[in-house]
């Protein structure tokens, strides 16, 4: 069973991915992007952490629409209401259990990925963070290690897509060519699950 | 017609300069009344280029007279930004809107509207129908 513990692991474990791969997310925003996805995502995650810290949440889905209230007040880009979004609604998701299975948290993590697709219109095949968050959801029923290697593997089949949501799609065939960063950031999130499962 | 009361206007834009300037733009074309609640709420907290979901919050705030509030964004984090919070349920006040229209052109219509006292699907609508005109 996942307690809260294990979801503020996980926050933690996503803020480090964060702070280690920013300067690479950032890179890969600049030739289809606005150059900001890893500092944006720093920002993000240094006030989890801080809230985290703060507020002290005691239940799996507490610490999840806390830590998602967070990206969507402080990000300042798209990726900020996104990320926001997809952990409000699988904090919503869980609602107030103090421990849930890795089958339940699969369940509102699909819920999450839902609601995110709602709100950018993003489909699979967009070269959008749904490109890595769809697949992961899927295997994440296997375990996190699959959720992972999903997720990386559809982050990096984003590369030949032609981006339709987004300022890449701007860009039109100009976007064919660059891995998406959202799918990217998105692939570290997902890692980080199997990060705080091993702790 | 809603009591005499006016709806507000929010105009989200990633640039605090255009939020502000199409304010001004909208107010002036309106005319003489100028009693329409507008606020600008552009760029990031911290003064760059993106959107702040707190700037959003308090606009919406300060131009609540009752009547509703028309939110107009303009690109990519704006939008969502503005829908997050709808989603959120107690960010923004009750009969808040996000109008699905072109940012300048309808920002102009909607305070326009808003200046005859119209409720706010009205004001919704005639944003909305900015969309309708051409350009070629």
């Amino acid at each position: 069973m996942l307690d809260a513990d294990f979801f503020r692991r996980w926050m933690t474990a996503c803020a480090a991915s964060v702070e280690r791969e920013a300067d690479r997310l950032t890179a890969l925003d600049s030739p289809i992007g606005d150059a900001d996805h890893g500092t944006n995502l720093q920002r993000g995650f240094r006030a989890v952490t801080a809230a985290l810290e703060r507020e002290a949440p005691t239940t799996p889905g507490a610490v999840l629409t806390l830590a998602g209230r967070q990206l969507i007040s402080s990000v300042g880009g798209a990726s900020g209401p996104l990320y926001g979004t997809l952990l409000r609604r699988t904090g919503k998701a869980l609602g107030d259990a103090a421990e849930v299975s890795e089958e339940q948290l699969a369940e509102a993590l699909r819920a999450g990925v839902d609601a995110v697709r709602a709100l950018g219109g993003a489909a699979p095949g967009d070269k959008t963070m749904v490109d890595a968050l769809v697949p992961a959801v899927e295997a994440l029923s296997t375990s996190f290690a699959a959720a992972k290697d999903a997720a990386d593997e559809g982050a990096i089949a984003t590369t030949p897509m032609l981006a339709r949501k987004g300022r890449a799609s701007y860009l039109g065939e100009r976007s064919v060519g660059h891995q998406d960063p959202g799918a990217t950031s998105s692939a570290l999130i997902v890692a980080a699950l199997e990060e705080a499962d091993g702790e | 017609m809603s009591d005499g009361k006016l709806v507000g206007i929010v105009l989200v834009s990633h640039s605090a300069e255009v939020a502000a300037s199409v304010a001004g733009l909208a107010k002036g074309l309106a005319g003489g009344d100028v009693s329409v609640p507008i606020a600008p709420a552009g760029g990031t907290a911290a003064g760059g280029f993106g959107t702040s979901s707190e700037l959003v919050s308090a606009a919406a705030a300060s131009v609540d007279r009752g009547a509703g509030v028309a939110v107009l964004a303009d690109l990519g984090s704006a939008v969502l930004t503005v829908k997050a919070l709808l989603a959120e349920g107690d960010e923004l006040p009750d009969g808040t809107r996000l109008v699905d229209a072109p940012f300048v052109e309808g920002a102009v219509a909607a305070v326009v509207t808003a200046a005859t006292g119209a409720d706010l699907a009205a004001v919704e609508a005639a944003a909305a129908e900015a969309y309708a005109y051409r350009k070629e």
